[in-house]
């Protein structure tokens, strides 16, 4: 008994401060903000207490995700994780290859590609904002004055302004900025492949296409998890990058985490809370099989 | 001696764990403490503070503050002006913190609120106190025109001190890009129709015809529309229940809004109210529907009235006044309530209100400032204020809660982006208004 004591109680002590802290701060929040969103809490006079709160349930939900604004919301998020995503992880991937291969100067483009992480998105928000200008024509500035500069007046656009894809333009800043993570990440994969590997296919008389095809990919898919996970959750949590480039009342650009913020401001907590719950959801339909995947592998 | 060691080092681990707890707490404790003993300090002998909460950072706004505060100086000695300003986001990031402050029971001793329905909201939160009292304390009944006074009058208490007017529906144009369109820079127009024409005029001579920027300006476009089209009485209807936003009426109100949006500038969202109003002044767009405090905007710039830019009543709201008010509140639990006092006293006063908006590019709220300190615009707009009819400046917060703004804007930039019709645009407006 006091011996059991003794091995477990230290650690138990020891982890106890963050599992308090991680309890109250996590999951007591997570529980409170769950419960906000089951109730009316809809006015301001509610949030102070003056006026009677009552459960409803899940009828917030239903009416949230029964409503042409907040469907909008939700494609727009679709749209943009799978353009974001795509678009990093084409690049971050094509970065990496070329620069697997012998190259001058490798450290320099390494740095090069890697830089944009370093701004923040409201940094490079502000930039993209005066870039992604949707005036065409004689008033034309950003993109649209370069296209019109190279001759390619025809691919001139209105950016993130269009009603229904426009959100897929918020995503190329985002892409810009995180490519450089992804190649590093498969920069790294590529080189924890054993040298020997690839000297035992060629030796076996394997072309260069089928050096990567047949040995190099399949090694590099936990690789291709991790970075699906990571781009995968910042894209369902993007706002920042929104903030500063659009307006948040601008319906175009919308996703959950800005009408997250449009209900709070409006003390509107019980809906503003439903979305943070169901954005929580959608993350942890993400995550969650990552987590168990990871942890079967642990035990193996 | 082993384990000891090992113990020690656990122990030590916990016990700084509990400081950094401690310390947070701490820090947690002090700030909610405060308040409840804050008071006490007051009148110990007439000594006391005012911490006074605003989005005013910069500029004209900027300088109208600082007015104020040379009159607090001035008047009440004894009390230190904090300043709680919040900068970024036209107030937005201001109203942000100060929802969260006022949450948490730690209310600034005063702070800037639009004047009108934009109070409700904290009203029936409990979070501002009914100042009445203090009107007939200041002789403040009086000295405000009986129009503004019941605006400002909810359910028989008031809660707040303006501290200037705005006029909303007022257009800015370029006479020189107007000559250029063959139009008449001096020319005023009667009804939106005619303005159609001389909107055509000048996209035609290659210019956008009329700037703007993203939702928020397209709301206060629209605004100002529905006052053309409806007359003051019926767009004051729309907010006291007694217009239908059904009607037909509305429908055409809302078909001049979509033929407008139609001569604006397609970079529209990106832009905020200063870089719509800069097409104006550098030439690259004709007309521009924007609240007075352009005019301060164009002052700052050194801007000559007549050469540079010229005025009007958005078409058709002549003889309405589309009015806003920034005011000051008395937060319920506020620190210093003496210190607030004062510091509404001082906005109240003849001399703060001329101090203020002599800086600020507004006009007074009372009807009994000097008309010779202030610029031309002002003079006119003051003219205007004595005498012509006062509508609720919906944008502004004067006119509906935030809660119906925020449904209106949704439903607006849903409407101009090309995500709805005109018919549904109506459907989710009239579903804003409850």
């Amino acid at each position: 008994m006091l011996r059991d004591i003794r091995r477990w109680g230290p650690p138990v002590l020891l982890i106890s401060p963050s599992l308090v802290l991680v309890g109250v701060f996590v999951y007591g929040l997570i529980a409170v903000n769950t419960y906000t969103s089951m109730t009316d809490m809809h006015t301001a006079a509610q949030t102070t207490g003056r006026a009677p709160v009552q459960f409803v349930g899940l009828a917030n939900y239903w009416e949230l995700l029964g409503s042409d604004s907040f469907q909008h919301s939700l494609k727009n998020l679709g749209l943009y994780t799978v353009v974001f995503l795509g678009g990093a992880l084409l690049f971050g991937f094509m970065w990496a290859w070329l620069l697997d291969r012998p190259v001058r100067y490798e450290g320099v483009f390494r740095s090069i590609y890697l830089f944009p992480m370093a701004v923040s998105f409201i940094a490079s928000g502000v930039v993209w904002r005066w870039l992604l200008n949707a005036n065409t024509g004689d008033n034309a500035t950003g993109l649209n004055r370069l296209f019109q500069m190279v001759g390619l007046s025809f691919l001139q656009n209105g950016w993130w302004n269009n009603v229904n894809v426009g959100i897929t333009a918020i995503a190329i800043p985002a892409i810009w900025q995180l490519s450089g993570y992804i190649m590093a990440l498969f920069l790294a994969g590529f080189r924890g492949i054993p040298e020997e590997l690839r000297e035992a296919a060629r030796v076996d008389g394997a072309s260069e296409f089928q050096l990567y095809r047949m040995v190099v990919f399949p090694q590099l898919t936990p690789i291709l998890l991790s970075a699906v996970i990571v781009i995968g959750h910042m894209s369902l949590k993007v706002f920042d990058l929104i903030m500063s480039i659009s307006k948040p009342a601008n319906y175009q650009t919308k996703v959950p985490a800005i009408d997250m913020f449009l209900f709070k401001s409006q003390y509107d907590y019980a809906n503003s809370a439903a979305v943070g719950a169901i954005l929580l959801v959608i993350v942890a339909v993400l995550i969650v099989p990552y987590l168990v995947h990871v942890a079967r592998e642990g035990r193996r | 001696m082993y384990t000891s060691r090992k113990y020690a080092g656990v122990i030590a681990g916990v016990l700084a764990a509990g400081l950094a707890l401690t310390a947070c707490s701490g820090d947690d404790g002090s700030s909610s403490t405060e308040s409840p003993t804050g008071t006490t300090s007051d009148s110990m002998d007439g000594a006391t503070e005012v911490e006074v909460f605003t989005w005013w950072t910069s500029g004209g706004e900027k300088a109208g503050l600082d007015g104020l505060v040379s009159v607090l100086a001035e008047k009440y000695p004894d009390v230190e002006f904090i300043n709680g300003a919040v900068a970024g986001g036209a107030g937005s990031a201001a109203k942000d913190l100060l929802q969260s402050r006022l949450q948490a029971n730690d209310p600034p001793d005063t702070f800037q609120a639009h004047a009108g329905a934009e109070l409700d909201d904290y009203i029936a939160a409990g979070q501002v106190e009914d100042i009445s009292d203090l009107y007939t304390e200041f002789g403040l009944t009086d000295a405000f025109p009986a129009d503004l006074l019941d605006l400002l009058t909810v359910d028989g208490a008031i809660y707040s001190v303006p501290a200037n007017i705005h006029r909303a529906n007022v257009v800015w144009a370029n006479p020189t890009v107007l000559d250029a369109a063959g139009l008449d820079p001096a020319a005023t127009y009667a009804s939106m129709d005619d303005w159609f024409a001389a909107l055509d005029a000048v996209e035609a001579s290659g210019q956008t015809a009329l700037s703007v920027a993203t939702t928020w300006t397209q709301v206060h476009l629209l605004e100002t529309v529905l006052i053309s089209d409806l007359g003051a009485d019926a767009y004051v209807g729309l907010w006291d229940g007694t217009t239908d936003w059904t009607g037909s009426d509305v429908t055409g109100a809302l078909e001049d809004f979509e033929t407008l949006m139609g001569y604006t500038n397609t970079d529209r969202d990106g832009l905020d109210w200063p870089d719509a109003l800069q097409m104006v002044v550098d030439g690259t767009a004709g007309f521009n529907v924007m609240g007075d405090w352009a005019a301060g905007e164009l002052d700052a710039q050194s801007l000559t009235e007549g050469t540079d830019y010229v005025y009007f009543p958005v078409p058709g709201t002549a003889g309405v006044f589309d009015f806003l008010a920034d005011s000051f509140t008395m937060p319920v639990g506020a620190p210093h309530p003496e210190g607030a006092k004062a510091w509404l006293d001082v906005v109240g006063s003849l001399e703060g209100q001329t101090d203020f908006n002599v800086a600020k590019g507004s006009i007074p709220a009372r009807t009994d400032a000097d008309e010779s300190l202030f610029t031309a615009y002002q003079q006119s707009a003051i003219a205007d204020f004595a005498s012509d009819t006062i509508v609720p400046s919906l944008m502004h917060g004067a006119a509906a809660p935030i809660a119906q703004l925020n449904a209106i804007s949704d439903a607006t930039s849903k409407f101009t982006t090309g995500g709805s019709d005109l018919a549904t645009f109506q459907t989710e407006l009239a579903a804003a208004a409850g």
